[in-house]
């Protein structure tokens, strides 16, 4: 199912944990979907000293938070907002169709981390996250037929190639 | 491939027995059992033999009342399908449960397109239905009612022979999907009052792609795939002769050996109950204890998530199943532990453990040690955890 690199970050993950005094936390995803990623941000001088993550979720998810981390640590804020999922899942050298549902979490995570740490900065009140209970995917991103994985247009909750109905998913 | 298999709810090894049988199958050449000539005769002896041992395994009264299909989820379409479409003029009301299998839950979506109504009744937090529910649920229009033996994700066993004392007082034909049970528990047909059973092949270590239905004479039920008048113009098709010695052979094995495994399998189980604590915590049970197949243990664990758990264990040698929404591919819960009132978080920690006749008490023991130590790695990855413990 997954390839070799991706196997290597779901078996020995990078930089698991928490950073008690993180000046950047983000936390995204739900038990609902099966995934949920916090990222902890350590940033000084506008760079990433340290970066750690917890992750609630699957083979995918626990490489992706993996990889994540690992592309992010050290760089600069401006080099950090720059990392979208694409380029962690090119990292892994790919996930399944249907798994890039769960990389999604990784580079949202991540920029909702930076984004915490300079509302900080700025004095900004957080409003508390609230959880999405429905599936959420950014517009303009492909999606894939969880049954056939043939690709399905947004707002489409009937899949014609499979006839499956996708109105809970979709 | 050396693997702790406790994967047996997705697939069977086949018996030594049946394998011998298949490729004795092969070597004759079986001619169409349909041609009115000696070699023809000769296939529908073969397949008369074959029927006979299926029937026997659940106290058919007559041979012909079981139909060879290519798998349980054939026989259930065809089950209801058929029973819907024949009855139409009746009535188009079907009564069904909240935690069937999907072969049921899309067979039911598409006869709803087309104009058929559907009661489906929630379990109580045991799993199971309330006969009484069914009763209240029945009207006029009923024609059908759907409720499976056995779960294929909890294990838990339904009161079928209740149900069925309902349904046949009301005259409403009662299907149950079985495949899970034919062949591992205890089945009669006779006994339990049914009118049509789904079940399936590997079950009971015959081969996969063929399965049966039976139809208990007398049921009004149209044919699902039509053509020729095989299989007593139930079910068109040339019948596939290979699997279905294979089916037969593995159910004479079945019946003889049923009380030998009964046994195996719940000294497994009772092992895995007594051993589970001390190897994790914070788990729940879904499997209803007292009314579940001998061979199946469904577990919650707390905290993370089911592929995380099956690909570790998988590195330990060790297959297991999930029920969590990335490993199944359906990116939702599992509508079954839903509505035994599971949380999503919690339904997404779900291990399905079934045993074989080829796992012994070591193989048990095995699991859990590896148990351990991949829930603790799992669950100091977790946020869920750290944030339960800091509650």
């Amino acid at each position: 199912m997954y390839n070799k690199t991706v196997m290597d970050h779901f078996r020995n993950p990078r930089n698991v944990g928490v950073i008690d005094d993180a000046n950047g936390v983000g936390e995204v995803g739900n038990p609902l979907c099966g995934d949920m990623m916090t990222i902890y941000l350590k940033i000084n001088n506008e760079h990433i000293d340290d970066i750690k993550f917890q992750t609630f979720g699957c083979g995918s998810a626990i490489a992706v938070s993996s990889m994540l981390t690992e592309i992010a640590k050290g760089k600069s804020l401006a080099e950090a907002k720059a990392i979208t999922n694409k380029d962690v899942a090119e990292a892994l050298e790919g996930l399944p169709k249907n798994k890039l549902h769960c990389s999604n979490l990784g580079a949202d995570a991540l920029q909702l981390a930076i984004k915490d740490y300079e509302d900080r900065e700025a004095g900004i009140e957080r409003p508390v996250l609230e959880r999405k209970d429905e599936h959420e995917h950014s517009h303009g991103e492909t999606c894939y037929c969880p049954y056939c994985d043939v690709e399905i247009l947004d707002g489409v909750n009937f899949c014609e190639a499979c006839q499956s109905d996708l109105t809970e998913e979709h | 491939m050396s693997v702790i298999n406790l994967d047996h709810i997705s697939s069977n090894p086949l018996l030594p027995e049946v394998k011998t049988a298949m490729i004795g199958a092969i070597e004759k050449d079986y001619a169409n059992p349909a041609s009115q000539h000696k070699r023809g005769e000769e296939a529908a002896d073969a397949l008369s033999k074959a029927r006979t041992s299926v029937a026997k395994l659940i106290n058919c009264a007559l041979e012909k009342e079981i139909v060879f299909t290519s798998c349980g989820t054939e026989s259930v379409n065809h089950a209801i399908k058929g029973v819907a479409q024949a009855n139409a003029k009746k009535g188009k009301h079907i009564i069904t449960s909240n935690i069937e299998h999907n072969a049921v839950i899309r067979s039911l979506r598409r006869l709803k397109s087309q104009g058929f109504t559907v009661t489906s009744l929630s379990v109580d937090q045991d799993g199971r239905v309330n006969p009484d529910d069914v009763a209240g649920a029945i009207t006029d229009e009923t024609i059908l009612v759907t409720i499976m033996h056995s779960n294929n994700e909890t294990g838990t066993i339904q009161p079928i022979a209740e149900i069925a004392a309902i349904t046949k007082k009301n005259k409403v034909i009662f299907h149950t999907d079985a495949v899970g049970s034919v062949g591992i528990v205890p089945f009669d047909v006779q006994k339990l009052g049914v009118d049509l059973v789904s079940f399936a092949s590997n079950t009971y270590y015959g081969p996969t792609g063929v399965g049966g239905l039976y139809i208990r004479r007398g049921t009004m039920i149209w044919p699902l795939l039509e053509g020729g008048v095989q299989e007593h113009n139930k079910r068109a098709g040339s019948e596939n002769m290979i699997g279905i010695i294979g089916m037969g052979t593995a159910a004479d094995a079945a019946r003889r050996d049923m009380g030998k495994r009964l046994g195996h399998f719940n000294g497994l189980k009772a092992r895995m109950m007594d051993k589970l604590p001390q190897s994790i915590d914070e788990y729940i049970i879904n499997t209803n204890l007292k009314h579940s197949l001998p061979n199946l243990v469904s577990l919650s664990i707390q905290y993370i998530e089911g592929e995380s758990v099956m690909l570790m264990l998988d590195d330990e040698d060790i297959a297991v199943s999930t029920r969590s929404a990335c490993a199944t591919g359906s990116l939702r819960a599992s509508h079954v532990l839903l509505s035994i009132g599971l949380s999503h978080a919690d339904a997404q920690g779900t291990l399905v453990v079934a045993f074989g006749i080829d796992n012994s008490e070591a193989d048990i023991d095995f699991f859990l040690d590896k148990l351990k130590t991949v829930v603790t790695t799992l669950r100091d990855i977790s946020p869920l955890y750290k944030n339960a413990k800091q509650a």
